[in-house]
């Protein structure tokens, strides 16, 4: 029993990191609709931008945090400006093969500049807590919290700002946001900077989790992308609530089959949605097409 | 450098891209003419690559088969592996949104590396499998890698033509007519999930004809040779920069893309073995530089696609847009 409550906790960790990943992929997915294939790399390079923070120039860890998720913000902007922007008109498959682009472009980047090895933000080795026979690494505790403080955040945005209710207007049905006058090019320059965001602190809790190294987002991303497929691409709670289903299974997975196939177990997921409500487990149609 | 030594480059050089053109040829039957989103093409390759060698080493303790088979079985075999893959893939996907198509692709083939990398049983794991055998190798000798290059543009060529008249059949343009607008060909009373499950699992088939060449060639394959986002961009770029919905740029994409990218590779051997390892991953950005900029400047790539409707209707000299709604 306590193994499960151990690997519960581990599902949770994980899910936490992908929710954090999945409410930006379904923002952009849903309101610029195109699968953005750059999002796991945007991850890798929030938590490089941490790495610099932290050892470059010597800042507190929860500092480098908010100036990587400042600086993954206005990265992502500048990508729009000069990648996806002038491409939009040309539809989203377009977008989609330009997203790859974009994504080896950044993880090579990262390790022309970083090198291929793996980075911590601690060295040695931090000590569990034990409680109820439980083994809670203090990063556990700090991941789960800067999640739900960040998933809060982004309720309370969505809810209460206008810019919020209009981001959620637009992934819901953008013709209609348009005719009522919903300033769409600054909403996607916001959503592109909240989705990045995120997806930076994602990766910088994934990198508190385990190590950096440049393929870490990539490696994520299709868990990622099956949280949102779970949760129905445009709707930020469904991500929240895919993240964890996706997190939980994954961990709990390694109960019966060798770990190395917990991507494999988000993908395998993902086919049985897809095959059985294609538009999210929480609203059907949609998706289909002929 | 001697003569030889860069004879036996070109040779070399030419048989790599000649195989990269047959995966570019695939994946124009599904992209270029029937815009299917695949971008699991390194999964498709592996497939076709592990079937065949499994098939013609010789017999082995450590993994699954070694069962001496010749050749030509080998070639066979990895197509309808592959193709059955695409099969089991397309069924759920095809009648989902392309990009849906996209996100699965992209997971079977991740899939499909995760099991040859850890299941060592089937075709020895990480370490990979060698002593895959190119039957005439050592009655050849020096020669051999002339006959590998000749074989690989014979398979190429009997491909195209095969493609070409394929593609110019009604069947290919039922294709191009649901790339441009499913509903009007389904209300034409096509059925467009047939015929994209077809177009799907016969770029699978080339695809896995491309990895049999690629394992016979080189004669070694371990999982990281497939890594997804390399085999699958490089192809990509290849028809992209050729022009996709044509033949013929789909092969001369694969030749130029894979010369700029050796040539590249020319450049960071120069430099101190210390950098060579981070100059190399420039390698990419500089390819991924030049996708994004075909995308933007010349979407239509060198070639653009050939107008066509019939043989019995004078063509149209000049390729038109690519322009496909979204």
């Amino acid at each position: 029993m306590t193994e499960v409550l151990q690997v519960i906790l581990y599902g949770l960790v994980l899910g936490s990191i992908i929710v954090l990943g999945a409410i930006g992929l379904t923002l952009t997915y849903g309101i610029l609709n195109f699968a953005n294939f750059a999002h796991g790399d945007m991850m890798t390079l929030g938590a490089y931008f941490a790495l610099f923070y932290r050892f470059g120039l010597g800042w507190p860890l929860s500092l480098s945090l908010v100036a990587a998720m400042i600086s993954g913000a206005v990265a992502a902007v500048l990508i729009d400006k000069v990648v996806y922007r002038p491409l939009r008109s040309r539809g989203s498959i377009t977008l989609l093969i330009a997203s790859v682009g974009v994504a080896l472009i950044i993880r090579n980047l990262i390790r022309f500049v970083w090198g291929p090895d793996n980075h911590y933000y601690r060295r040695g080795i931090q000590f569990p807590i034990r409680w109820m026979g439980l083994r809670i690494k203090p990063d556990h505790l700090w991941i789960l919290g800067v999640a739900l403080v960040l998933v809060i955040l982004v309720h309370v945005f969505l809810r209460y700002t206008k810019i919020g209710k209009a981001m959620r207007a637009m992934a819901d049905n953008m013709e209609l946001a348009m005719v009522t006058g919903i300033a769409t090019e600054r909403i996607v320059v916001w959503t592109w900077a909240i989705g990045a965001a995120l997806c930076v602190a994602a990766g910088f809790l994934l990198g508190l989790d385990t190590q950096l190294f440049p393929d870490m987002g990539w490696n994520l991303l299709l868990p990622i992308f099956a949280a949102v497929i779970l949760g129905g691409i445009g709707s930020p709670y469904g991500a929240m609530a895919g993240g964890l289903i996706i997190g939980m299974t994954q961990e709990l997975s390694t109960l019966f089959i060798s770990a190395a196939y917990k991507p494999v177990v988000a993908f395998v997921i993902m086919i049985v949605i897809l095959l059985v409500r294609p538009g999210g487990i929480f609203r059907t149609g949609g998706a289909v097409k002929l | 450098m001697t003569v030889e030594g860069v004879l036996s480059y070109l040779v070399f050089f030419a048989t790599m891209a000649g195989i990269y053109a047959v995966l570019s040829l695939g994946l124009n039957i599904q992209w270029g003419y029937n815009g299917l989103f695949n971008i699991g093409i390194a999964g498709f390759f592996a497939v076709g690559a592990y079937t065949s060698a499994i098939l013609t080493t010789p017999p082995s303790p450590t993994h699954l088969g070694g069962f001496g088979l010749p050749m030509m079985v080998g070639f066979l075999a990895a197509g309808a592996a592959s193709g059955l893959i695409a099969l089991l893939i397309g069924i759920p996907t095809l009648r989902l949104r392309e990009d849906y198509l996209a996100i699965a692709t992209i997971g079977i083939a991740e899939t499909i590396r995760y099991i040859f990398q850890n299941e060592a049983w089937l075709a020895g794991g990480i370490r990979g499998l060698a002593g895959i055998p190119f039957p005439w190798r050592r009655a050849l000798g020096p020669s051999a890698n002339f006959v590998y290059l000749a074989l690989v543009i014979a398979i190429l060529a009997a491909l195209y033509f095969a493609l070409e008249r394929g593609l110019r059949s009604p069947w290919g343009r039922v294709l191009k007519a649901i790339r441009e607008d499913e509903y009007v060909a389904a209300a034409s009373g096509k059925d467009v999930f047939r015929f994209r499950l077809e177009s799907l699992v016969l770029g699978g088939i080339v695809m896995g004809f491309a990895g049999s060449l690629y394992a016979h060639f080189v004669g070694f394959i371990s999982p990281q040779a497939f890594h997804p986002m390399l085999t699958t961009f490089i192809v990509w770029v290849m028809l992209t920069v050729g022009g996709s919905g044509n033949n013929k740029g789909a092969i001369v994409g694969a030749y130029l893309v894979w010369a700029i990218w050796s040539m590249t590779e020319f450049v960071t051997d120069f430099l101190p073995s210390a950098m060579a390892t981070r100059a190399a991953s420039l390698r990419v950005v500089l390819i991924g530089v030049l996708l994004i900029a075909v995308l933007m400047y010349r979407p239509t790539g060198l070639f653009g696609e050939e107008r066509h409707v019939s043989r019995l209707i004078a063509r149209s000299p000049t390729g038109g847009s690519h322009a496909r709604s979204g």
